[in-house]
């Protein structure tokens, strides 16, 4: 007897509990409209809650919530939630590749100028950035664009009485005056591939011919056994006598490290460093340099790439509020904020940084640019560009690999699913 | 209270009340059973399903057949990654039972000896092994940090500076540092097991065994390790079953592409970046079919190999 009593208070429980969270949820509707917005930024909190108070003064009834993932783990994260059609009402987007496939599910709402009148005025190369080459339209708002260049260390230059080189053989004797001086010459290392992606986009165009070869190889005109191509990437090892001491080893973050604490005089690297240096040491003084190539008039290559992009996803339920904000992030207003307050070239057209040393990044990329090649061109299936890029260097770098045989992987791997290397 | 001394004054309740008690265990199961099915059954059945089926991004097509399995089983680069992996699961995995079998043993045969100082030992050993392991990857990222770490400072001070080198950047010696990193995390595992199993073997064997002579190396081989041999083999299996599906320290330490040019390369690290596209390259596309293959032939492996060993350690108990 006691049993079954027990048993019936324990069902009648369950089932007060079953209507309690059924009746949970949906009660109350809010006056204003909370949009969502989800980003790779952790280090940007501060600059977004800015942006966002700038565009909440303006739009009263919208709130705007920033909610950033770990970088690493953002993809993932952003694809599985809007594969459960759930997701932000506006997504931080990776370019080309990244957002081609989210593009190419349905997962975002298409823009063009007249959803975005802003959108008008971007460069076609930027917009690229943010296309879907399958259906030709513009999915996002391009926020950055980086560059890659050599960023120095202007008080260790001006101390040892050093200049700007003009030529890849001054460049190396540089290298060669700064290690003989105890200091590490380049802090660029090669643990974390990527890095090195980075740093073939700083040297590599100067030796394989600039566009000509870019446009070549994306068009299929040519392989990546081209010539060209493999004497870039011999040239890439005659900096390995300048880079740190065990430099497989060194981490990204350790780059860091070493040029904002003056160890290292110089590092090949992008744009988006600046805040970061200056962060880690405000009395850092920088310049910025293309990497020469081997005559003074040939090079000078800076790589350049649009960052990503701002878009909507296609299962908001607040779509016009999204676009409204969507074109405050497209209004040169905005680009301004965006390039003073964290240090990046915006991508929107018009915009002059404060930044000195961000001013003179984009003034040399003015001057002579070519695309940052893997990421612009073959990273929209696997194996990537940049995946073979970069493991197939860390080989290189480790003498693994042959140049020959970096190029060789590298057009194989491509061959796979590059349409126009199966021709 | 006795249901039967009740049974002449509530009959008709009484029928109910052995109805539920008949079925009452699923009641109790059920909360355990669902946790499951949503969790681990359902999960292990769709990755299987998702493995026959092409994937364009995150969209699902048409049905493939077995052309993710060939793929992935023949087609280059795939198939060379695949067989590169698994050899590195295989020597983390030998090398971790190596370790714990000899070094880990011997531990605790020591330990087992008892004594205040060795209880300590035992907590020293024990205690990595509470920690989770992305906070023993951290640790260990920054202890082998060619610029700033520890390993290589200590290495000079004591004159061996000659051979400091990148650890973890160096193909030569990345999968191995990695192992260690895993062993001194471990080893505080098998080590207590081991010592459980050693406190159960009676003592008069040991006894009787002296008293006829044995050396104490032939006590541990003729009564010891025959007694010891199913903890062992226990052990080992579990141990097999973690290192083939290895994951957290590599991705912690090494990122997901198996750095460098993939030499600390392993299972789990192989099907991450297939099916979720690589992390570290950042915004590349995943490839859900491919990536639930290699899921699929993973479980193969550890679940044959994981029969085979209670198969085998279970004969050995019976032959006892």
């Amino acid at each position: 007897m006691r049993k079954s009593r027990f048993l019936l208070t324990c069902l009648v429980c369950v089932a007060f509990l079953a209507v309690a969270v059924a009746a949970g949820p949906g009660a109350g509707a809010a006056a204003k409209t909370e949009l969502t917005f989800w980003s790779w930024r952790t280090e940007d909190i501060d600059a977004y809650a800015k942006f966002i108070k700038a565009f909440e003064a303006k739009n009263p009834g919208i709130t705007v919530k920033f909610i950033p993932y770990k970088n690493t783990e953002y993809n993932t994260i952003l694809a599985t939630a809007l594969q459960g059609g759930t997701g932000p009402d506006i997504v931080q987007l990776r370019s080309y590749g990244g957002m081609e496939a989210l593009a190419a599910a349905g997962y975002l709402v298409p823009l063009d100028a007249g959803t975005v009148p802003g959108l008008a005025k971007f460069p076609k190369d930027l917009l690229k950035g943010a296309t879907n080459r399958g259906d030709g339209k513009t999915y996002g708002v391009p926020f950055a664009i980086q560059t890659i260049q050599v960023i120095y260390n202007r008080t260790i230059f001006d101390k040892l009485g050093l200049k700007e080189p003009a030529t890849w053989d001054e460049f190396l004797k540089l290298g060669a005056a700064l290690k003989a001086k105890g200091y590490v010459p380049l802090a660029n290392g090669g643990k974390d591939g990527w890095t090195f992606e980075t740093l073939f986009g700083g040297v590599a165009a100067n030796f394989y011919g600039g566009n000509e070869f870019a446009d070549a190889v994306i068009a299929g005109k040519t392989t990546f056994n081209d010539p060209r191509f493999v004497y870039a990437l011999r040239k890439m090892l005659e900096l390995r006598p300048y880079m740190p001491a065990s430099f497989m080893g060194v981490a990204y973050t350790d780059m860091q490290m070493m040029f904002a604490q003056e160890m290292a005089a110089m590092m090949i690297g992008g744009s988006y460093e600046i805040g970061t240096f200056e962060r880690l040491n405000p009395n850092l003084k920088m310049g910025v340099f293309a990497v020469p190539g081997e005559k003074a008039a040939d090079g000078g290559y800076v790589g350049v790439y649009v960052d990503g992009s701002y878009g909507i996803n296609a299962a908001s339920k607040h779509k016009e509020e999204a676009l409204r904000f969507i074109n405050f992030l497209a209004s040169a207003e905005y680009g301004q904020m965006f390039a003073d307050e964290l240090s990046q070239p915006s991508a929107v057209p018009g915009v002059k940084p404060k930044h000195p040393v961000l001013a003179e990044m984009l003034a040399l990329a003015e001057k002579r640019s070519a695309p940052h090649l893997m990421l612009v061109g073959f990273r929209f299936e696997q194996p990537s560009g940049s995946t073979l890029l970069q493991n197939d260097l860390q080989g290189m770098f480790s003498d693994k690999l042959t140049p020959e045989q970096v190029a060789a992987d590298i057009q194989a791997g491509l061959a796979k699913w590059y349409k126009p290397f199966q021709k | 209270m006795d249901g039967r001394h009740i049974q002449p004054d509530f009959g008709g309740i009484n029928v109910l009340d052995r109805l539920f008690r008949r079925r009452i265990y699923w009641l109790f199961l059920a909360p355990a059973l669902i946790v499951y099915t949503v969790f681990m059954v359902y999960p292990l059945l769709s990755s299987f399903g998702y493995s026959f089926f092409r994937w364009n991004g995150y969209i699902r097509e048409g049905f493939a057949g077995l052309a993710n399995y060939s793929k992935v089983l023949f087609e280059s680069p795939y198939s060379e990654r695949l067989i590169g992996a698994l050899k590195h699961n295989v020597m983390f995995f030998t090398a971790t039972f190596a370790i714990q079998t000899t070094f880990g043993l011997f531990l605790a045969v020591m330990l087992n000896r008892g004594g205040r100082f060795l209880k300590a030992c035992q907590v020293a050993y024990f205690a990595p092994y509470t920690l989770s392991m992305v906070v023993v990857g951290f640790l260990w990222l920054l202890l082998l940090n060619p610029t700033w770490g520890q390993v290589n400072k200590i290495l000079a001070a004591i004159g061996l500076g000659r051979f400091a080198r990148p650890w973890l950047g160096d193909t030569a010696t990345a999968l191995h540092t990695i192992v260690l990193v895993n062993a001194w995390r471990w080893l505080g595992f098998p080590i207590t097991v081991y010592l459980a199993g050693l406190q159960g073997i009676p003592e008069e064997l040991h006894e009787v065994a002296r008293v006829d002579g044995a050396t104490p190396w032939q006590v541990f081989r003729s009564v010891t390790l025959p007694l010891l041999a199913p903890t062992i083999g226990m052990v080992s299996i579990l141990t097999f079953i973690y290192d083939f599906n290895a994951f957290e320290q590599i991705f912690v330490m090494q990122g997901s592409s198996g750095s460098p040019f993939y030499s600390t390369d392993v299972l789990g690290t192989f099907f991450y970046r297939t099916a979720f596209g690589d992390s570290t390259t950042g915004g590349e596309v995943g490839q859900v079919g491919l990536g639930s293959a290699i899921a699929v032939l993973m479980f193969l492996v550890v679940c044959v190999a994981s029969i085979i060993g209670v198969r085998l350690t279970r004969r050995q108990e019976v032959e006892m």
